[in-house]
């Protein structure tokens, strides 16, 4: 069941439009940087961590209005729910669909962005193996956030204003992931948001 | 209670009889309805009529479980097949991969196909829904409900933007259905074509 629902995000995902947005964005941040910053590669290389991470935080809020709000719209949730299927578990699957759809492509675009900003070797496979702990949890709060906003109008933007805080630890630990026990920090805080996360969302989507 | 219990032609195990008792229902600081009960037994049928705005949706979707109810309580009917105001079909995939998705859900792949014939939808099957007509997004929801092979069918205007030719598909597919045992509650203005239906007035 929970494997049909992957199945079923992820073709969808796969004819829409905005399928390469969210790491076209990425590529380009990480390509405008060295021009916005000037020639200095040691600066560059010193400061190229921070900003894929938030380039990665944003990427995953791009498709944040399409994450949950259609379905609440055409009555997807209502079919689901009248198959007594628990939210919790249509929730966690669009996490680990939305995680493939837009994390995956991310870290393999990974290579691109970090020559682009000089990143060196060792550097690099520091930040890819954050990423790949943090993005999980960049994947549950974006759609958290696209369940509390689902129905409002305009609930993009407020959707980012309740990611960007929760981000916070994500963050900092993925950043500093070269400070010892930062990594284990870093997935400790991605297991508490993908454990929340389900519950947290479902809660929002029930209707009173 | 008035029943025809016909004549099962596919044999299946028969459902609880739907027992509502007491239903109150309560959106924000309106009460739509108090006190409602009603009984549909194994082939029966219901048909919840009522003014505009009377809540005539909102027993649906508690019926359904997707809204809680005020007081009261539900027993019985078996499993839903829900068909709501909005039909929950993306625009961009083709109506044959929508409700096959459905059925493989429904573990009903293999009704489907006699289903979307039922609701006359067979030929539309490789047309990107966003192509498709209101009224051709309404049989692609009721062949939906049919396939899923609940017992009990919930269904919410289910003649809006239906052709005469259409709404007596649906007639056969809902008397064939109660033939079986199973069961339909319908919201709707005017007649769907059900057989002595009890009727619940509501507002």
């Amino acid at each position: 069941m929970f494997l049909l629902l992957v199945r079923r995000d992820l073709a969808l995902i796969a004819r829409s439009p905005a399928l390469w947005m969210p790491v076209m964005f990425f590529v380009l941040v990480a390509a405008l940087f060295p021009f916005a910053i000037g020639p200095d590669a040691r600066l560059l290389a010193r400061i190229a961590p921070g900003i894929l991470w938030v380039a990665a935080l944003l990427a995953a809020l791009l498709p944040v209005e399409t994450l949950v709000a259609p379905d609440l719209e055409d009555g997807t949730l209502d079919q689901l729910a009248a198959r007594g299927l628990a939210m919790e578990m249509v929730v966690a699957a669009r996490i680990l669909a939305h995680w493939l759809g837009f994390a995956v492509p991310l870290l393999a675009a990974l290579p691109i962005a970090a020559v682009l900003l000089g990143l060196e070797a060792a550097a690099f496979w520091r930040l890819a193996a954050a990423l790949a702990l943090g993005t999980p949890a960049l994947a549950a709060l974006a759609v958290i956030a696209a369940a509390l906003t689902a129905g409002l109008r305009g609930g993009g933007a407020l959707a980012g204003l309740i990611i960007l805080p929760l981000a916070l630890p994500i963050l900092i630990f993925g950043v500093g992931a070269d400070a010892p026990g930062a990594l284990r920090l870093l997935a400790a805080a991605s297991l508490g948001a993908l454990a929340m996360a389900p519950f947290a969302a479902a809660a929002a989507l029930r209707q009173d | 209670m008035t029943r025809r219990r016909g004549v099962a032609s596919v044999p299946r195990v028969s459902p609880e009889p739907l027992i509502i008792s007491d239903l109150a229902c309560r959106r924000g600081d309106r009460l739509l309805f108090e006190a409602v009960s009603a009984r549909v037994e194994p082939g029966g049928a219901l048909h919840l009529v009522g003014p505009n705005g009377s809540g005539k949706s909102s027993p649906l979707r508690i019926l359904a479980g997707l809204l809680a109810p005020a007081g009261g309580t539900i027993t019985g009917g078996g499993a839903r097949g829900f068909l709501g105001h909005d039909v929950a079909l993306k625009p961009r995939q083709r109506l044959g991969a929508e409700l096959a998705h459905w059925a493989r859900l429904d573990s009903g792949l293999a009704r489907l196909p006699a289903a979307m014939a039922a609701m006359n939808v067979a030929a539309l099957a490789d047309v990107p829904c966003r192509h498709l007509s209101s009224g051709q997004r309404r049989r692609a929801g009721l062949a939906r409900v049919l396939a899923s092979g609940a017992e009990l069918w919930l269904l919410d205007e289910p003649t809006a933007g239906l052709d005469t030719a259409s709404a007596a598909l649906l007639a056969a597919a809902m008397a064939a259905h109660r033939a079986t045992g199973g069961m339909v509650v319908a919201a709707v203005h005017g007649d769907i074509g059900l057989a002595d239906p009890e009727r619940l007035a509501l507002g």
